[in-house]
């Protein structure tokens, strides 16, 4: 368990939350991320988040797949079960291709939702914490990771004059974790301090 | 500095005069040297390479105006900041149209029958199979269906281009823009459903299978369509980065190139795809009349075509044009694109010569002749439609969709 205080500021308008981002920014707050009802163009980069990588891990997985494929069919009709098909060289690659490229794909495919799943931390049975249930429906969610240092009344400051139209801290896990809502709420009902409504 | 009108830069006029000067010279000595050959050979290979090089080019001309249709029947709107480029392209279509039925023409009634065999009435009265197809291989049929084919493709492509000149006058209300739309997709697909019949079907028998009449194959067209698909593309690549790199549109940025670039990529694999589904489908059956198509290629003396033809057109899109920063430069676009109109213009070399030429092919001075003359007409046209409208369709409803594009 990582249980950290954030100070949360929800926006209701995305032409406020872009220049929001990036006063918060310049402020030198952290921000652990913006939670949106639906993908925002350009928000990525606002926010500075590094190009993913998940391609080359798709890659590296069709590789893996490719490689798996034709190892094991040149293995089982060379050396294991030989047969004669159609008098056709026992190497016959031509027939192979169909085989090893769908094991490209389906190996990138699985490996790369699963990939994308666990850094997403999404998955079946998996929760993790929300910090306000309108992110999921109309409002923009900015999540500021504070220190010790913080200045919670500062931050919270800071982010009505930027727009935000609701602010308050929470403290909350960080990660994921296995089970039910429960400990997040329990959790939830015990530390959170709304400091303004 | 933003310029909205295309002036055709000196160096380019150069190269077109340049080009368009050595390929006149080519044409003229090919006229004298081969085509008037009393060698029959010769003679082939004067027809042969002009059937080539025509139908290429006409195909990848039309296949930039069947990129806009698929694009508008779409709605995507990323192509609109751009879409001058392929509609320059494809005002090529009328004048690669009346080349290539000058060729067709020259063939037929000239008599070639090393191009065309079936058009050998005393051939086709002794040859089972040729009899049996004549009722759709015959010369009359054949001049029909091209003819209306030409034409559709210029008139539905005309259309198009009037359509996009509309949006540059005036602004238009959300009812005005509707209709625009909605004509603009009509269009479109009127265009795309006939370019299912012709290309996606009955041209490439026509213009390309008949060569070896005895033989056919179902994957036939939508190979010739990949192939052409990716050369009209990479010509559009070509475009983006010569008009970037003189100052002109502003509002196409390196994401639209790096679209353009997963358009080239992806097609590029789907050419593969049909390349190698015609193959392994033949080298399976292992039926003799069938296989008699690829031994030429495979085991003959194209076999280096026929390996060049698969690195240029796969393995080198594959490699080079996976990652987002290779698609983003100018400097690997450009080679790649260069590369790939080369790659699917010896892909029609293998597609023409070993049915007409045979063993007697050769790529010399004719072959490289004729590909400048083409290469010069191209460049010709385009600039001269390049500079006829404004480099972008001002008040095109989709366009500040377009200049927002993000991939």
């Amino acid at each position: 368990m990582n249980i950290k205080k954030f100070v949360v500021g929800c926006f209701d308008d995305e032409a406020v939350l872009f220049p929001a981002v990036k006063k918060v920014r310049k402020a030198g707050y952290k921000i652990h991320d913006v939670y949106t009802p639906f993908p925002v163009h350009g928000l990525d980069a606002a926010l500075g988040l590094r190009e993913t990588r998940l391609h080359t891990a798709g890659f590296i997985y069709g590789l893996t797949g490719t490689t798996t494929a034709l190892s094991f069919i040149s293995w089982v009709l060379t050396k294991d079960w030989v047969q004669n098909y159609g008098g056709k060289p026992h190497f016959s690659l031509p027939a192979w291709i169909p085989i090893i490229f769908e094991l490209t794909v389906l190996f990138s495919a699985v490996g790369m939702v699963l990939t994308f799943c666990y850094l997403c931390q999404i998955a079946p049975f998996v929760k993790k914490h929300h910090f306000h249930k309108r992110a999921t429906d109309d409002l923009f969610v900015m999540v500021i990771e504070c220190t010790s240092k913080t200045n919670l009344q500062e931050t919270e400051a800071f982010l009505k004059a930027a727009g935000a139209i609701e602010v308050n801290m929470q403290v909350a896990e960080t990660g994921w974790w296995i089970g039910r809502y429960d400990m997040d709420r329990k959790l939830f009902e015990s530390k959170t301090e709304t400091i303004t409504a | 500095m933003i310029k909205q009108q295309f002036e055709i830069p000196v160096g380019y006029k150069k190269w077109t005069y340049g080009l368009l000067a050595v390929g006149i010279a080519a044409f003229i000595a090919g006229l004298i040297f081969l085509g008037f050959s009393s060698d029959e050979h010769a003679r082939t290979r004067f027809w042969a390479v002009l059937l080539q090089n025509s139908v290429f080019f006409l195909l990848i001309c039309n296949a930039c105006m069947f990129f806009i249709c698929a694009n508008t029947l779409g709605h995507s709107a990323w192509q609109t900041a751009f879409r001058r480029i392929p509609e320059a392209i494809s005002t090529l279509v009328p004048v690669f149209s009346v080349i290539t039925l000058l060729v067709f023409i020259g063939i037929i009634m000239g008599g070639q029958t090393h191009v065309y065999h079936w058009i050998d009435k005393n051939a086709v009265a002794g040859d089972k199979i040729l009899t049996w197809k004549s009722g759709f291989l015959n010369p009359t049929f054949f001049f029909v269906w091209t003819i209306i084919t030409l034409f559709v493709w210029s008139y539905t492509g005309a259309k198009m281009r009037k359509l996009s000149r509309e949006a540059d006058d005036q602004p238009m209300s959300g009812e005005q823009a509707r209709k625009y739309i909605w004509i603009n997709t009509i269009w479109a697909g009127l265009f795309i459903v006939f370019f299912a019949l012709t290309v996606g079907s009955t041209i490439p028998w026509f213009w390309l299978m008949s060569i070896d009449a005895h033989w056919y194959s179902t994957m036939y067209s939508w190979y010739t369509f990949g192939s052409t698909f990716v050369g009209g593309l990479a010509l559009i690549a070509l475009f983006i980065v010569f008009l970037k790199n003189h100052k002109y549109l502003e509002y196409t940025t390196a994401e639209h190139l790096q679209d353009v670039g997963k358009y080239i990529f992806a097609f590029s694999i789907f050419w593969t795809y049909l390349w190698f589904a015609q193959f392994m489908l033949i080298w399976y059956g292992n039926i003799p009349e069938e296989t008699i198509y690829f031994k030429v290629r495979l085991q003959g003396v194209y076999k280096p075509i026929f390996w060049i033809n698969f690195c240029v057109n796969f393995i080198a899109p594959i490699l080079i044009l996976m990652t987002r920063g290779s698609k983003r430069s100018y400097s690997i676009m450009t080679f790649m694109s260069v590369a790939l109109i080369l790659g699917h213009w010896l892909d029609f070399y293998q597609m023409v010569m070993p049915g007409t030429l045979g063993e007697h092919y050769s790529i010399g001075w004719f072959e490289w002749g004729t590909l400048a003359l083409f290469v010069g007409i191209t460049m010709f046209f385009t600039g001269k439609a390049l500079s006829r409208s404004p480099m972008v369709p001002k008040y095109h409803p989709y366009l500040k969709e377009s200049v927002m594009h993000h991939t």
